[in-house]
């Protein structure tokens, strides 16, 4: 899977599940403020992204740095990452 | 202790969306009951949680209660009142997301109350509006898509945060309360089919002693086979008339065979009658009296003789005899056991000469919702000058016989209506209503 179809899966999630246009996910679009997301959908986000890449991320404390949805790839890329390595 | 006076209501039934539907559908005689799926939707517990109806999908076959076969003698139900598509799906997601559709539709009603009480926002979120709203149990569909993933992942790793808020069991209070920014008392009663009838008698005392200036109240419920499986259990799930679901159920018939579960919310708007008068409210009706008590004895079979203390405490709550009472609006669901205790009740307390009659011929039981949905048609009748005959009702059980169980409409010259709900569990509830000007 490459780094664009990690995205691309990611912001279909996202949008889907909190009923976003997909146009506005622009990676600096701040998930509360310019999203209107809050802390409950910061839950929820972290359930959703596990549904949409069959991982396991739990309470990972990375979760609490997102703020925008760059942050956002930038955590879900580095999770594949890992997981690649881990499994090589 | 102020008069306490109705001056909107509200309503999401089987018919639809609105009190203007369910009452023209009541006066039109039609039923609100339908044949449900048979085959099991073969949810698979290792996958997602099922969309809940709130959500973007509303599942095919949501009314499922098993495989249609016999089982043994008795075939298992599958009739029941559902209510149509009423656009849940276009309320913002902020405030949906919580919600299961109980509360989606108790925020509907109460959403027409207010419109029809003429109340602005800022006096319900003054702190002197509260909210009295009750349903069965929180959402069991939420509570099933919780254990479904609980169960297959053995902990909450797939658990959304809504799934909560939509299984407590002040989720439609709470829900209504946050979505009109309600900011007053919020009771949240919990006594399965008295809960509407609950509701209303609660903030009816509560305005009365002057704790609020206003109160929205009312029941709501949500169709589940939760509810629906365990009147089959008992056997007292009308099950006989899959094939002609608008025949089912029938109270007081001979030919009756058990309850039919539906879905729907009502919520009522009270306010003191001085405060209605002072901003020229138009007022619909008065509630005179309620009372509420406990059956004693069995958690579940019906007993005429609590049914019989409960409408004479609300009688001399509202201070009135029971000659005065025009019109008797019966739990009656078309259950065995439970028409005969509620007519002899009936007969024991007013006699033979006052008209009874039960809704459930229509709307099938709301469980909930149903002290509700019926105290708002009681009004309706109230306000014509009409009693409604029981749908279904063509032959009369002889062990209901006693009372007058009109078959036709019934034009009534007083303006007083005796309204109960019974529950399982023994939970009974009267109020006395009546028409404003008599």
């Amino acid at each position: 899977m490459t780094d664009r179809e990690i995205v691309e899966r990611a912001d279909a999630a996202i949008a889907e599940e909190f009923e976003l246009d997909p146009g506005s996910l622009r990676p600096e679009a701040l998930f509360r403020e310019d999203l209107g997301l809050d802390s409950l959908d910061a839950v929820d986000m972290v359930v959703v992204l596990e549904q949409a890449f069959g991982i396991k991320i739990g309470k990972d404390p990375a979760i609490a740095s997102i703020r925008n949805v760059g942050d956002m790839h930038e955590f879900i890329l580095a999770k594949k990452r890992g997981l690649e390595k881990n499994a090589s | 202790m102020k008069r306490v006076v109705i001056t909107g209501m509200g309503a999401v039934s089987p018919f639809g969306r609105g009190t203007d539907v369910l009452f023209a559908s009541l006066r039109k005689g039609l039923s609100g009951i339908s044949r449900i799926a048979p085959p099991h939707d073969g949810r698979d517990a290792s996958g997602p949680c099922p969309e809940e109806r709130t959500g973007v999908t509303v599942k095919a076959g949501r009314g499922e209660i098993g495989p249609g076969k016999m089982s043994g003698q008795r075939q298992r139900p599958l009739v029941a009142g559902l209510v149509p598509d009423i656009g849940i799906g276009a309320l913002p997601r902020t405030l949906r997301r919580s919600m299961s559709p109980m509360s989606a539709y108790a925020y509907l009603a109460a959403l027409e109350a207010v419109e029809q009480a003429g109340i602005t926002p800022d006096k319900l979120k003054g702190g002197r509006t509260g909210i009295a709203l009750g349903s069965t149990l929180g959402s069991p569909e939420a509570l099933e898509s919780f254990f479904r993933l609980y169960l297959a992942a053995g902990d909450t790793s797939g658990v959304k945060s809504m799934l909560f808020f939509r299984s407590m069991s002040h989720t439609a209070a709470v829900n209504t309360a946050q979505a009109l920014d309600v900011t007053g008392r919020v009771i949240a009663p919990c006594a399965a089919c008295s809960s509407g009838c609950q509701a209303i008698g609660l903030a009816y005392e509560t305005i009365a002693f002057g704790r609020q200036d206003y109160m929205l109240c009312g029941g709501t419920d949500e169709f589940h086979p939760l509810v629906t499986g365990t009147f089959d259990l008992m056997n007292a799930a009308s099950s006989a008339y899959n094939e002609h679901p608008e025949q089912t159920p029938r109270p007081f018939d001979a030919g009756r065979d058990g309850v039919v579960c539906s879905e729907g919310a009502a919520l009522l708007f009270l306010e003191s009658a001085e405060s209605a008068v002072h901003r020229q409210a138009a007022i619909l009706a008065e509630i005179l009296g309620f009372a509420t008590m406990h059956a004693g004895g069995s958690i579940a079979e019906p007993s005429p003789g609590p049914i019989a203390a409960c409408m004479r405490a609300a009688l001399e709550d509202a201070g009135v005899a029971a000659g005065d009472v025009a019109y008797i609006n019966a739990h009656a669901t078309g259950t065995e056991l439970g028409d005969i205790a509620e007519s002899r009740a009936i007969a024991d307390v007013f006699g033979p000469n006052i008209p009874v009659s039960s809704l459930k011929g229509h709307l099938g039981h709301t469980l909930a919702a149903s002290g509700a949905l019926e105290s708002a048609a009681c009004i309706a009748m109230l306000r014509e000058k009409t009693v409604l005959p029981t749908r279904n009702l063509e032959e009369v059980d002889e062990r209901c016989a006693g009372i007058l169980l009109p078959q036709n409409p019934v034009a009534v010259q007083g303006g007083l209506v005796v309204k109960n709900s019974f529950a399982l569990g023994g939970i009974n509830c009267s109020l006395v209503l009546r028409s404003w000007n008599d």
